[in-house]
């Protein structure tokens, strides 16, 4: 089969540039193949993270023709034939060195997040219809690219005050557990900055989970923000009861 | 000399998988300061492609399942090599410690009545697996790392432990580098559970993922302690085998487990022959063959494989049962497998070899030394059934985590000393590979070595390539030492292949002496040139292997004696 051309970034904090390397391709091949290839041929020392290439653990993650994408998810032969592919880190994150970067931030924001917390006297039955849409935020592989796309962190440098596309799924799947004793529409509106998000979508399509993180998870979330804190009725009944919070 | 930025903890578990993360969970509730030391990132370990389920005697299914038939299905699935204390605890409390993950948050797919469902897998007598879909070790992993960074554990992400310290016998410490920064980091401590799996990147085709280098094997070893059973590894009967790029990916035994068909190239369901009562719900060992078998003989499918067939079930129960399988094959292969049929291989998975440790506890034959999971031996015997890795994970990963705590509550007071010509060292050799003026590329000696144990170690053994196979061994140890490494020490892979390379060298090592060793075939381990099962001669001992100086010594040991109880239990059914 042809040879394929990958121009990949070369660099850490510092700067860097696109270095360009040909890389034979075999049927099925995917991006990270081509990036272990040139590890194994070209350069020892180019970084990439990566862990199960099987698209389970969200490790690989990297822009690929401006795109974020897992490597090891995407094959050769899915990119435009006969051009160049370019790799780039994820530019929403701070550059370590050549494709990785540094996310610890999102560590940190999933320790603000309280755990569940179930009640004291349950007997843990749950019928399965009550859990089908919080398994869909489950099956999240922390590849970070929901993170890495949304503008509010891209573009705008947010991550003050908003916890992103990742940890607004993380709540919902607290807040909709049938058995979860703890009420986080307070973090939402704060600290979790959920208003931040005007519905773009833009996490849903790059998700390769293909979770409705916007339809499933941050519009019900902002729903239940609106209604404890927005709602006439409960407005007025909170007045009566002498409740100023809110 | 370097000044090496230094932490000081009760408890220093290395690896944050399963095992690692209950460990560390254990002894932080213990009241020990916990430091959990992890190559990748948190929640990426190889835990996280575990894929069909957890094995637990829950009997939410099939009502009449109790831990004495989990105990007997996995004796003899492992041959009855297994430690059978270990087999016991785990059948006693698995069913906890899945109990326990529901509390924290993980969420099993369901029966009618809102319980936990569980599944058939092979080797089981019931339905026994408790489970989400195909993607149970994503969800165990996350209720654990959710639980863990609420449990007050110090993590240290991507951070490679090169070499543990000692104070005479005594574990006293360990000497790694930042994968990032590429400096170099020590931990004072009382004592280390090493969680750090297994050993698959030492061959070509394997379902494990790069961080599986034996690791914590090749630590244990070096710093004294006993392996055993290293003999046997485990190869997955189901793995993909085309295309090239995703050759030995995980083909979940669900498959099976949910009713899928195995056939050859003739449309035979070939399983009828070697086990016709279990079907191709026999155990790993006799299923591996039974394809490998398949495809030697001309009757593979045209990637050489067998064929594996769910598609008779209907479209939404495959989409719903094994989701992950049908996006896998979708994407990586341009096959539909609600239409049609899967090609699958024999896939390097698993090593039911590892360190010698207590059943109670975890200790290994070194003083404040642990171990849980993978990298633990005995629990599995000759051949783990599908499923009873998970369980072992928390069961032995919790026990390892109380043990741990408990020791170093023992020895607090004595000084933890570190002998700075040790971490000198340490320091030195992981910087040859700068200094040498020329040297061998890593990425070349790794193929060679993944070509030779698949050559010579693979399901099928015999003694003349077994021989071969070791001083093929020999010559790449000395290709080893020579290796020449380019750029600098941020994050750079060829660097940190270099150290993940000897290690992986000496688990080879283990594996070939222990694979020559032992004359007969048992479990996973099957000598064309003693094909029977030999009771009388290997039934009753261990494979064991030590340090001599610079040499590997390898022995026996026999077995612990089984109490009567256990022994009338196994032979209820002969």
């Amino acid at each position: 089969m042809a040879d394929a051309i990958l121009k990949v970034f070369r660099g850490d904090s510092s700067g860097g540039q696109e270095k360009q390397y040909k890389v034979p391709v075999e049927e099925g091949m995917v991006v990270l193949d081509a990036l272990h290839y040139i590890q194994a041929n070209y350069d020892n020392d180019l970084a990439v993270r990566w862990n199960c290439k099987a698209a389970k653990c969200g490790s690989c993650s990297a822009e690929i023709n401006g795109k974020p994408r897992l490597t090891c998810k995407t094959r050769m032969d899915s990119l435009p034939q006969g051009e160049p592919i370019t790799v780039y880190p994820m530019k929403a994150f701070p550059l370590v060195k050549d494709l990785v970067t540094d996310v610890k931030w999102n560590y940190e924001v999933h320790k603000k997040i309280p755990p569940f917390t179930p009640p004291k006297d349950t007997d843990w039955r749950m019928k399965q219809e009550d859990i089908d849409r919080i398994q869909e935020f489950r099956k999240c592989i922390e590849c970070f690219m929901c993170q890495d796309v949304c503008h509010i962190l891209r573009n705008h440098h947010k991550k003050g005050a908003f916890f992103g596309p990742r940890y607004m799924i993380k709540i919902a799947e607290l807040e909709m557990h049938p058995l979860d004793t703890i009420d986080r529409t307070d973090l939402l509106r704060e600290e979790g900055g959920v208003g931040y998000c005007n519905i773009t979508k833009c996490c849903t399509e790059v998700c390769p989970e293909h979770i409705h993180i916007t339809d499933n998870a941050i519009i019900p979330l902002k729903e239940r923000v609106a209604d404890k804190y927005f709602d006439p009725i409960n407005w007025v009944l909170k007045k009566l009861k002498g409740d100023n919070g809110a | 000399m370097e000044k090496y930025e230094t932490h000081v903890h009760d408890v220093i578990v290395i690896g944050a998988g399963g095992a690692g993360l209950r460990a560390a969970i254990e002894a932080s509730a213990q009241g020990a300061s916990v430091g959990l030391v992890c190559k990748s990132l948190l929640g990426k370990a190889h835990t996280v492609m575990a894929e069909g389920g957890i094995a637990a005697a829950l009997a939410n299914v099939d009502v009449s399942d109790n831990w004495q038939t989990h105990f007997k299905d996995t004796m003899k699935g492992g041959k009855m090599l297994n430690n059978w204390r270990m087999a016991q605890i785990h059948a006693q409390e698995a069913p906890d410690r899945v109990k326990e993950l529901e509390t924290w948050g993980a969420l099993f797919d369901r029966t009618q009545d809102g319980r936990i469902l569980q599944r058939a897998f092979g080797g089981h007598t019931w339905k026994r697996l408790c489970h989400v879909g195909d993607r149970t070790g994503l969800e165990m992993i996350r209720t654990l790392q959710d639980k863990g960074v609420h449990s007050g554990i110090d993590v240290y992400m991507e951070c490679t432990i090169t070499q543990l310290l000692k104070d005479g016998e005594r574990i006293t410490g360990a000497f790694g580098y930042w994968r990032e920064s590429g400096r170099f980091v020590v931990f004072k401590t009382k004592s280390i559970i090493l969680a750090t799996g297994g050993i698959g990147k030492a061959f070509k085709i394997t379902s494990n993922s790069w961080e599986y280098t034996g690791d914590g094997h090749a630590l244990a070893y070096e710093a004294g302690a006993d392996l055993i059973d290293m003999e046997f590894v485990q190869f997955h009967p189901t793995g993909m085998v085309w295309p090239p790029s995703v050759k030995g990916i995980l083909v979940t035994e669900a498959v099976r487990g949910e009713g899928g068909i195995l056939r050859n190239s003739k449309g035979e369901r070939f399983m009828e022959k070697y086990d016709p009562k279990r079907m191709e719900l026999s155990t790993r060992d006799v299923v591996a063959r039974s394809i490998y078998t398949e495809v030697r003989e001309g009757r593979g499918s045209p990637h050489g494989g067998a064929f594996l067939d769910i598609s008779q079930e209907g479209a939404d129960y495959v989409k719903k049962k094994l989701p992950s399988m049908y996006h896998q094959f979708m994407e990586f292969a341009d096959i539909d497998i609600t239409k049609g049929p899967m090609e699958v291989g024999p896939t390097t998975h698993y090593v039911m070899g590892g360190v010698r440790v207590q059943a109670e506890n975890g200790a290994s034959t070194v003083p404040g030394l642990f171990a849980a999971g993978e990298v633990s031996g005995g629990m599995h015997g000759a051949n783990r059934l599908g499923g009873n890795s998970l369980s072992d994970l928390l069961v032995f990963g919790c026990r390892a985590g109380l043990g741990a705590a408990q020791y170093a509550n023992e020895v607090n007071g004595n000084a933890l000393r570190i002998d700075n010509d040790e971490l000198e060292r340490a320091s030195r050799e992981m910087l040859q590979p700068f200094d040498n003026a020329s040297g061998e590329n890593p990425y070349s000696v790794h193929s060679s070595l993944q070509d030779t144990m698949q050559d010579y170690f693979g399901v099928f053994r015999v003694e003349e390539g077994l021989k071969n196979g070791l001083e093929e061994l020999q010559k790449l140890k000395e290709r080893a030492s020579h290796l020449k490494i380019e750029g600098s020490r941020m994050f750079n892979p060829g660097w940190h292949l270099c150290r993940d390379l000897k290690s992986m060298l000496i688990v080879s090592e283990a594996v070939a002496k222990c694979a020559i060793q032992r004359q007969e075939s048992r479990g996973a381990h099957s000598r064309v040139d003693y094909p029977d099962t030999d009771d009388l001669k290997w039934g009753n001992v261990n494979s064991v292997v030590s340090m001599d100086g610079d040499r590997m010594k390898i022995g026996l040991s026999p077995l612990m004696d089984m109490p009567e109880e256990l022994k009338k239990l196994l032979a209820e059914d002969k």
